[in-house]
């Protein structure tokens, strides 16, 4: 199996997902009680029935259900996420204003929480048993029993309010003008606090399988043919146990990418960003059903690349995949 | 049992479980009023007033009585949840594993549905729908918890139906539903069972980050809630939020460990390495 | 001549909690340069045990307890771990049983063999290279340079183990120590690498410790024989010696137990078919697109069971003996073809109907009993859920056991408390229980030890006499076929290639394929001596 049909398959594979995802969530927001229209009036304060039937006829809400359903998927293969009255713009136009600042915090979350969790489940299968390990088990079960916006606050409390060596929210400094390398700088400073809080239960399970798949690959039969050929310890550790204790991991890192995504959510409330996460929470208040279904398929979009990521980096690791 | 504790992290586990329960337990007794009425002066420090223990909110509310009931709120929440995800999962996970094929197509794909939108994205979804009741809140972190339990089910049974002794059940004429509850799921019951406690810890995260947003049940006594009441005076008052999510490390360290141990128990192999 | 590798007065210690507190006790041992030595027994004897101490490749939690490993005027035993490193893979070399699991899977082969030539040599990449090709080359594979690009995956198990053996033998090792080596082959590429290790001890002059469970392998390749039990080696001497003039009675017993490959005294065989097998195929279709291969299991099986007979189905691994064990008790539907039993389309016959008519015994006495069943209701299983009530049920396990020489307080107590040979007794009494007229076994003795292999054949042979059994018996091992078996068939690529009377196979064959078969059997020219008395069936209970 080559490269291009590992893309291939797990594209094809896609589909079918991303459609179950669309209707199904399309449907459930049929059951909502109240429409676009209602939350619209709400918010004007009110209305007479009239001009509600009109906006109505307008959002095209008056259709039968199926109907509704064909079009909107009709849209969606045009890319046209539809039209947010809240917003007062199209949805697509909303969500990649926000987009950035999600891609920026999980992405920069994501690389943290590998590369940290890897790191110390090496260490602590290393150390199997004496302090360094037992250290890092704790720490790591600590992480990942605190809730990520708690743990958010905290960190405001201490290193915003208290020492004030970082910004407690936002995305960047406003009206300073920056650019360039200052303004990569600048919202990095913003951006600290996030990526520490969100990768914080991520890095705590990495790190768990981690050591654990390094124990199970140091039982191997392959590590004993190594040491038999008198290869140092630290040299098999390397050429032979890591990599094959990294599988696990990547797995596990494509089967996250969706809480990753939901874990933003929180987060960039926490720390008042401005990205899909906020922008969901803000849809669900505000009753903007259809930027939620625009978010929904966003994110199903952005869930399904990591996943061909994650599948393009295992093939590389994996040769069995690919010969 | 006895090897459960001979593990230390059974034994912390068990121990921090039984406190989360005593404390769920005697909330009732403690805290008889309720503990959201108004109890006193808003925003008294913990310590300063041995009437409040834990200090009060920034809305008068006594935060000792908040904590103790909303042990009972994250118990409940959690232990049902978990046994609506591992309903759903074990049963999706069981026919798919054991009839494979076109079966198996359809209901992976399901679960994979649910795995590409983010849970937390659904969950929204879900109360933006139905309301944030209590019940509803329950239900729908069960329905969004149990993908990864199906998949896990799945496994084992994919494994279990290929070993001998299930071959040899067909060999003797038991039927379909013989085989899959009374020979499969025995043996794929121990590492699901450890998975329960997974399954706890996050639906007990989930419901306390949809409260932290404000868009859980406001009339129950979660400790989400008081946190994120507790952000609007984190300058000044940081007790306020501080001290649930204290109680929800705890609840949530107990839940862990209690499964960690039953794993180390359960496969003692695993921890000799 | 002065020995390569002596063991003196070796001991091992297990972890605390093991089943004893030495592994190995005392053991001495030496082997000089040019000599096989084959040390054998059986499981739990300390063999591998042993092996794995000269290099200090010990499991977790295993210690050497006292003693001297001696290479060169060199105590291996107090040397330090480094000067352990420069030993292993330069002094000594070791190939492992596991040939699918003792390589990397993700790392190309000729990179794993140069990397015993990188970690001792300061050979630049060049030459390396080179060396790896000719290393391949001498272990018989047959295109080097493709081989060296390869991943594990894409080799076949005994070209697996000729890398493995490629690897131990990089530097040209004084002695090599080979673990049980051809275990897990096929016996045509067992006897290929017998071959093959027996050529390159005599070219490069090697010492060879040799640990198996085979006195067939030791019959062939042993210049010298060390036999342990319980850590312990009872009785050591030249091959001749010890295989056909055993002192020790562990010994005796042992060799009593191995089957000569010889046909068994002939029976009278019914001319009334119980089970016909009439053109059966099943293909297997795997991959998508251009990758889809298509595997015929089974093409065109046809096959005859006299009533009362046994006939045994002989082949090596991918021949198909598995899937038409499979096909007869419906665990598979054939393609094509017809299966009767007693004159029925066994497709006619109501599958639980047909679950009265014809049980089956399976290979792996581990994974053939629900753990989580007690030993009664596992036996009891059968007669229930074809409506008998609990209480006869289980009285009739009772019985069972006794009919397998198990004792029927067995009944309350769970599989993993049996030995192996004792599970299987029970997966028998299990298939009995519905008191069927065909008995289908698939390997029922090949994961037990040669003396336990022994009893279950004899209860085998016992029952079918008794309850007239007619039985199908797939098996890999020439030798028991021979013991047990009426008629034979060998089967290859799914298909049957010779059939016939037992005798008539094992001392004429027609077939070529049979006739290599035969060949391959090691120690096919040594008959084991029939002095010895043979083990006593109560002595299983251990």
């Amino acid at each position: 199996m080559s490269l291009a049909v590992v893309v291939l398959k797990r594209l094809l594979a896609s589909l079918p997902v991303l459609a179950i995802i669309l209707v199904g969530v399309f449907l459930l927001l049929q059951a909502a009680p109240g429409d676009t229209v209602d939350a619209l009036m709400a918010q004007a304060g009110g209305g007479d029935a009239a001009s509600a039937a009109q906006l109505r006829t307008f959002y095209g809400l008056d259709a039968s259900v199926p109907v509704q359903l064909a079009r909107y998927l009709w849209r969606l293969v045009r890319l046209d996420l539809g039209f947010s009255a809240i917003y007062g713009k199209p949805v697509a136009e909303v969500i990649l204003e926000r987009l950035p600042a999600t891609l920026l915090l999980t992405g920069s979350s994501l690389c943290f929480a590998v590369a940290g969790g890897v790191a110390l489940g090496v260490l602590a299968a290393r150390r199997l048993d004496r302090w360094p390990d037992t250290l890092i088990s704790l720490l790591g079960l600590l992480f990942y029993a605190t809730p990520s916006f708690w743990l958010g606050l905290m960190a405001i409390v201490v290193f915003a309010v208290k020492l004030a060596w970082l910004p407690p929210g936002g995305f960047g400094s406003v009206g300073e003008g920056l650019t360039g390398l200052d303004r990569v700088l600048d919202v990095a400073r913003y951006l600290v606090l996030p990526t520490a809080t969100l990768s914080g239960i991520f890095l705590a399970i990495y790190l768990r399988i981690m050591r654990a798949s390094m124990l199970e690959v140091l039982g191997l039969d392959f590590v004993r043919t190594a040491r038999a050929k008198g290869v140092a310890e630290g040299a098999i550790i390397v050429r032979h146990v890591l990599r094959n204790a990294l599988l696990p991991v990547v797995t596990l890192v494509g089967l996250q990418g969706a809480t990753l995504l939901g874990g933003s959510v929180v987060i960039e409330s926490v720390f008042s960003l401005p990205g899909l996460g906020r922008l969901a929470y803000e849809s669900v208040v505000q009753r903007d059903l259809n930027m939620l279904l625009g978010i929904v398929f966003v994110s199903a979009l952005l869930v399904i690349a990591v996943n061909l990521a994650v599948d393009l980096v295992y093939a590389r690791l994996d040769p069995r995949i690919t010969t | 049992m006895i090897r459960l504790l001979r593990s230390w992290p059974a034994a912390i586990g068990l121990a921090l479980t039984l406190l989360v329960i005593a404390a769920a337990a005697a909330a009732g007794w403690l805290f008889p009023r309720d503990p959201l009425g108004l109890a006193g002066r808003p925003l008294i420090w913990p310590g300063d007033n041995p009437r409040f223990p834990l200090g009060t909110d920034n809305s008068g509310r006594d935060i000792a009585a908040q904590v103790f009931h909303g042990a009972r709120v994250s118990l409940a929440i959690g232990l049902s949840a978990t046994a609506i995800a591992l309903g759903i999962g074990t049963l999706v996970g069981a026919l798919a594993g054991y009839y494979r094929g076109a079966v198996d197509l359809v209901l992976m794909r399901i679960t994979e549905a649910f795995q590409t939108l983010p849970a937390f994205l659904l969950l929204l979804v879900l109360v933006a729908v139905f309301g944030g009741s209590i019940t509803t809140v329950t239900v729908a972190i069960g329905v969004v918890s149990w993908p990864a339990s199906a998949r896990l089910t799945r496994a084992e049974f994919l494994t279990l139906r290929e070993r001998e002794f299930v071959a040899s059940c067909r060999v003797l004429g038991m039927r379909d539903w013989q085989i899959m509850l009374g020979e499969i799921l025995p043996n794929a019951l121990p590492p699901l069972l450890v998975y329960a406690s997974v399954v706890m810890a996050g639906a007990i995260l989930l419901e306390s980050a949809l409260a932290f947003l404000g868009l859980s049940d406001p009339n129950v006594a979660s400790w989400g809630n008081l946190i994120g009441r507790g952000r609007g005076v984190l300058r000044t008052g940081w007790y306020v939020s501080a001290i649930p999510g204290i109680a929800i490390i705890v609840t949530v360290l107990a839940v862990s460990l209690l499964g960690q141990g039953l794993n180390d128990a359960l496969n003692p192999r695993l921890r000799r390495k | 001549m002065t020995a390569a590798l002596s063991i003196e007065g070796l001991s091992v210690r297990l972890p605390p909690g093991a089943d004893r507190e030495f592994a190995v006790r005392d053991v001495s041992l030496a082997v000089t340069p040019g000599e096989v030595l084959c040390l054998v027994g059986e499981s739990g004897s300390g063999k591998s045990i042993t092996a794995s101490a000269v290099l200090r490749l010990l499991p977790p939690g295993v210690t050497v307890a006292g003693g001297r490993v001696m290479l060169g005027g060199e105590d291996l035993a107090a040397l330090s771990e480094s000067a352990m490193r420069r030993v292993r893979g330069a002094r000594i070399g070791m190939v492992f049983q596991e040939p699918m699991t003792a390589l990397n899977p993700l790392h190309r082969v000729g990179d794993q063999v140069a990397e015993t030539f990188r970690t001792h040599t300061r050979l630049g990449r060049a030459a390396i290279r080179q060396r790896v090709l000719v290393l391949l080359e001498q272990v018989g594979l047959p295109d080097p340079a493709a081989a060296a690009r390869a991943y594990v995956h894409q080799l076949s198990g005994g070209q697996r183990q000729r890398v493995g053996i490629a690897i131990a033998l990089a530097l040209e090792p004084a002695v090599l120590i080979a673990d049980e080596p051809t275990t897990a082959l096929d016996v045509t590429t067992q006897a290929g690498i017998l071959a093959l290790i027996d050529g390159l001890r005599r070219r490069l002059g090697m010492a060879v410790l040799f640990v198996t469970h085979d006195f067939g392998v030791v019959a062939e390749i042993a210049d010298r024989v060390a036999v342990t039990q319980h850590g312990v080696v009872v009785e050591q001497g030249r091959a001749a010696d010890v295989l056909n003039r055993p002192q020790h009675p562990y010994t005796r017993a042992l060799i009593a137990a191995v089957p000569p490959l010889a046909p068994a005294p002939k029976r009278p065989v019914s001319d009334e078919t119980i089970l016909a097998v009439e053109g059966v195929s099943k293909t297997y279709r795997t991959g998508a697109w251009r990758a889809r291969r298509v595997v015929h299991a089974l093409d065109r099986v046809s096959l005859a069971l006299p009533r009362g007979a046994t006939l045994g189905v002989v082949g090596e691994s991918g021949s198909g003996k598995s899937t038409l064990a499979r096909c007869l008790v419906r665990l598979l539907a054939p393609d094509a073809g017809r299966i009767k039993l007693e004159g029925e389309d066994i497709t006619a016959i109501p599958m639980r109907e047909a679950a009265r008519r014809i049980g089956m015994v399976f290979q792996d006495p581990y994974g053939s009993l629900n753990p989580r069943r007690r030993v009664g209701e596992l036996i009891a299983q059968g007669p229930m859920v074809h409506g008998m009530a609990r209480a006869p049920a289980m009285a009739r396990a009772r019985e069972l056991l006794a009919l397998v020489a198990l004792d029927p307080a067995s009944a309350d107590r769970f599989p993993h408390e049996f030995s192996g040979g004792q599970r299987q007794r029970i997966a028998l009494a299990r298939a009995l229980a519905l008191e069927p007229r065909v008995l289908v076994a698939d390997e029922p003795v090949s994961a037990l030890d040669v003396s336990v292999q022994a009893q279950v054949l004899a209860l085998l042979a016992d029952l079918r006499a008794r309850l007239g059994l007619s039985m199908v018996f797939v098996t890999h091992d020439l030798r028991v076929a021979g013991r047990i078996c009426d008629r034979i068939a060998v089967m290859k690529d799914g298909r049957v290639v010779e059939e016939g009377p037992a005798a008539d196979v094992l001392l004429h064959p027609r077939d070529s394929y049979t006739r290599a078969l035969l060949a391959s059997v090691p120690g096919r020219d040594w008959t084991p001596p029939l002095d010895a008395p043979a083990p006593a069936l109560t002595s299983s209970l251990s």
